[in-house]
């Protein structure tokens, strides 16, 4: 007797939904063994994080707080991904987009002779647009013109960004009248990104940002050539360069508005939330983006509820340690193992399991299975 | 003094190029045969936090090791599992690891301590430098090689053992050909799966025995997000060193020589280079190395990665 996975040849639509919903109540459990084996009660726990993150109107608005720079870095990595370039370094791209609004909102009016006041914004989205495009450029040209991985290029970037962010709030750009308190000074009023009008206490315009950036890359990627010519590259470059199609170009591109939509995110933080640059304004959003991006099989909407559902978690993780005295990193292993599984459950959609007799077969014979189907060993 | 100075600097860059080392040589083992593992972040600071704890409520800095390099082996067996078995994407799976063990680590770091209480700032036992007797009486180099602790020893082994294993036992070619050509392999009658689950779970355990190195030698104790990016820094060690074991070393030392020199200049007056000018120096060095050597490699039309790295094997599909 023998277990093998068999490539499905149709894909029940039922399957598409119910495994992953499968995956998610395994990931629940696994990680509630853990919970429980460290001393915490799972339910409890849960409970706990649940309530934390949708229980009232104000955990509801906070949750939607956190999504928003998920939102925008989800979708910017989500369309490097969909051509299959790994864009791991949305974190030091949001990260140039805190920096270019910053620098926008406390330093250019000064050396160009004051901005009028309705500029400021504006001014400040461009800049973070253009910042976080110029240092996802820099791997996808490495990339393109040397062949250089941008796995590791990316990645490393982030740390550069980060440790020049914390170079300028400690030193350059550090507030003169902080007390010592390591970050810049506040932005001037006009350079808030305003709350939006219904009563959703900290919720800021980001969230239209973000909403606007989905609708445009839903609408390039599933109604224009280019959006096409993206797909096409992704799912197989071989032809697409048969048929024509630049890939240097288009990786430039793509990395061009990846990296700037991340910048957007960084916006949105720093004009949105923190008014001023400061220590734990860059939280790591560029690297859960790149689950969120993963877990919505890389479609802009997917991506927008895949972000509320994973701030949640944040939200809730964040309760836990007001709580119930548990560390928020739950969280990370919530998010770590519902990533697994849903790896998991992935392959069962594209595969089944069977259960195949076998006559006792000697070593030197093939099967009839060696050639379709596969021994999984 | 210059001489003083010299030998304080080598010593100090090899203690920081240990972990680095065995990290990057589980991880040469890994893709060798033909896995991608990105979890190894994820994989150093649980094996780091393992060996603490363990080693701090058994106070036996073995039984601390062994747990790290067994915790090591578990959770590369996790991406073995997905990657090979069910042939999932690996370079999610291998984020997956890092997300899960980076949030795993903060968490028992903060439950693991007597009584449920944190980790943090406890001390625990650690390894001492143990000179070895003859060896660290050569002049110069003597006093920064041979006078370190027992898994600096360990690592000098580790690289000839691991280069003799890849290039001279039938398992070591076994590694290769999988990560080669799995076909082939395949069609020679050695599992692809087998081969890969041993390399990638053995490649785990000298990743955690890394992640052991770092909280019970080199910065003794635990503290939150103690690795630092380290793992990643490793990942890119292994295409520095194009997939050879003693290339690792060089290019360990040479990374753990800047952050020592980074530390000198900062303790030395950092008025004249902001610190987080001198701690980008690694990360912007690893991506001017690699740059550099995929240029190389280009231009020599010599690639050095293995054939099927990343590619999850299907036998019949291909």
């Amino acid at each position: 007797m023998q277990l093998i996975l068999e490539r499905r040849l149709s894909r029940p639509r039922h399957i598409e939904f119910l495994f992953p919903l499968i995956a998610l109540a395994l990931a629940l459990i696994f990680s509630g063994i853990l919970l429980w084996i460290f001393g915490a009660n799972p339910f409890e726990t849960y409970a706990a994080m649940a309530s934390g993150a949708f229980g009232q109107r104000y955990n509801i608005s906070e949750t939607i707080l956190r999504a928003i720079p998920l939102m925008l870095t989800g979708l910017a990595v989500g369309i490097a991904f969909r051509m299959l370039f790994w864009n791991i370094g949305a974190e030091g791209q949001f990260v140039w987009g805190v920096i270019a609004a910053t620098w926008v909102a406390l330093f250019l009016p000064e050396q160009i002779g004051g901005l009028p006041q309705w500029a400021f914004l504006p001014v400040m989205i461009l800049a973070a647009f253009v910042a976080g495009a110029i240092w996802g450029l820099i791997p996808a040209f490495l990339k393109t013109a040397l062949g250089v991985n941008e796995i590791i290029t990316t990645l490393m970037f982030n740390y550069v960004a980060l440790l020049w962010m914390q170079y300028l709030y400690t030193g350059a750009w550090k507030d003169p009248e902080g007390f010592g308190f390591p970050g810049s000074a506040q932005f001037p009023k006009h350079a808030w990104l305003p709350r939006l009008p219904f009563d959703l206490e900290r919720v800021h315009y980001g969230l239209v940002m973000a909403v606007l950036a989905a609708l445009l890359l839903w609408l390039v990627l599933d109604r224009t050539k280019w959006g096409l010519e993206i797909k096409v590259i992704g799912k197989n470059p071989l032809a697409a360069r048969y048929a024509g199609m630049s890939i240097a170009r288009n990786v430039l591109l793509v990395m061009c508005v990846s990296g700037g939509i991340a910048g957007l995110a960084g916006f949105s933080q720093v004009a949105g939330v923190a008014h001023r640059m400061q220590n734990g304004i860059a939280v790591g959003d560029g690297f859960t983006a790149i689950i969120v991006a993963w877990l919505a099989k890389l479609n802009p909407w997917a991506i927008l509820l895949v972000s509320v559902l994973l701030a949640g978690l944040n939200t809730g993780g964040d309760q836990l340690q007001i709580t119930m005295g548990l560390p928020a990193a739950v969280a990370g292993v919530l998010q770590g193992s519902i990533l697994f599984f849903v790896l998991g459950a992935d392959v069962f959609i594209n595969y089944r399991l069977r259960v195949i007799r076998t006559q006792p077969r000697r070593a030197s014979t093939p099967t009839p299975a060696a050639r379709g189907p596969t021994p999984a060993d | 003094m210059e001489l003083a100075l010299l030998i304080s600097i080598l010593t100090v860059t090899i203690q920081a190029g240990a972990s680095l080392v065995f990290a990057a040589v589980g991880e040469i083992y890994t893709e060798r045969a033909g896995v991608l593992n990105l979890g190894l972040e994820g994989i150093l600071i649980m094996g780091a936090v393992s060996a603490f704890a363990v080693g701090f409520h058994t106070d036996s800095l073995l039984l601390g090791t062994l747990a790290a390099i067994l915790v090591g082996g578990a959770l590369a067996a996790i991406h073995a599992f997905l990657s090979v078995t069910l042939r999932a994407d690996q370079v999610v799976s291998g984020l997956a690891l890092t997300l899960f063990g980076i949030g795993l680590s903060s968490f028992l770091g903060q439950r693991l301590g007597p009584e449920g209480a944190p980790l943090v700032g406890l001390v625990g036992p650690k390894f001492t430098k143990a000179a070895l007797p003859g060896l660290n009486q050569i002049p110069m180099l003597g006093q920064a090689l041979f006078n370190q602790d027992l898994l600096v020893y360990l690592m000098y082994l580790t690289v000839p053992v691991s280069a003799f294993l890849l290039y001279r036992t039938r398992l070591g070619l076994n590694v290769r050909a999988v990560g080669e050509d799995p076909d082939t392999a395949d069609a020679m009658g050695i599992s692809v799966t087998r081969t890969r689950y041993l390399a990638t779970i053995g490649g785990g355990m000298l990743m955690g025995l890394g992640g052991a190195h770092l909280s019970l030698a080199y910065t003794p104790g635990w503290t939150e997000n103690l690795t630092g990016g380290r793992g990643w820094i490793a990942i890119a060690l292994v295409i520095f060193a194009t997939w050879e074991p003693a290339r690792a070393l060089l290019g360990a030392l040479i990374f753990g020589g800047v952050n020592a020199i980074q530390f000198r200049l900062q303790a030395a007056g950092g008025g004249v280079i902001p610190a987080a000018m001198l701690a980008m120096m690694p990360y912007l060095l690893t991506v001017v190395v690699l740059t550099l050597i995929t240029v190389y490699e280009n231009v020599s039309r010599r690639l050095g990665a293995p054939a099927a790295l990343g590619l999850p094997y299907m036998r019949g599909e291909r």
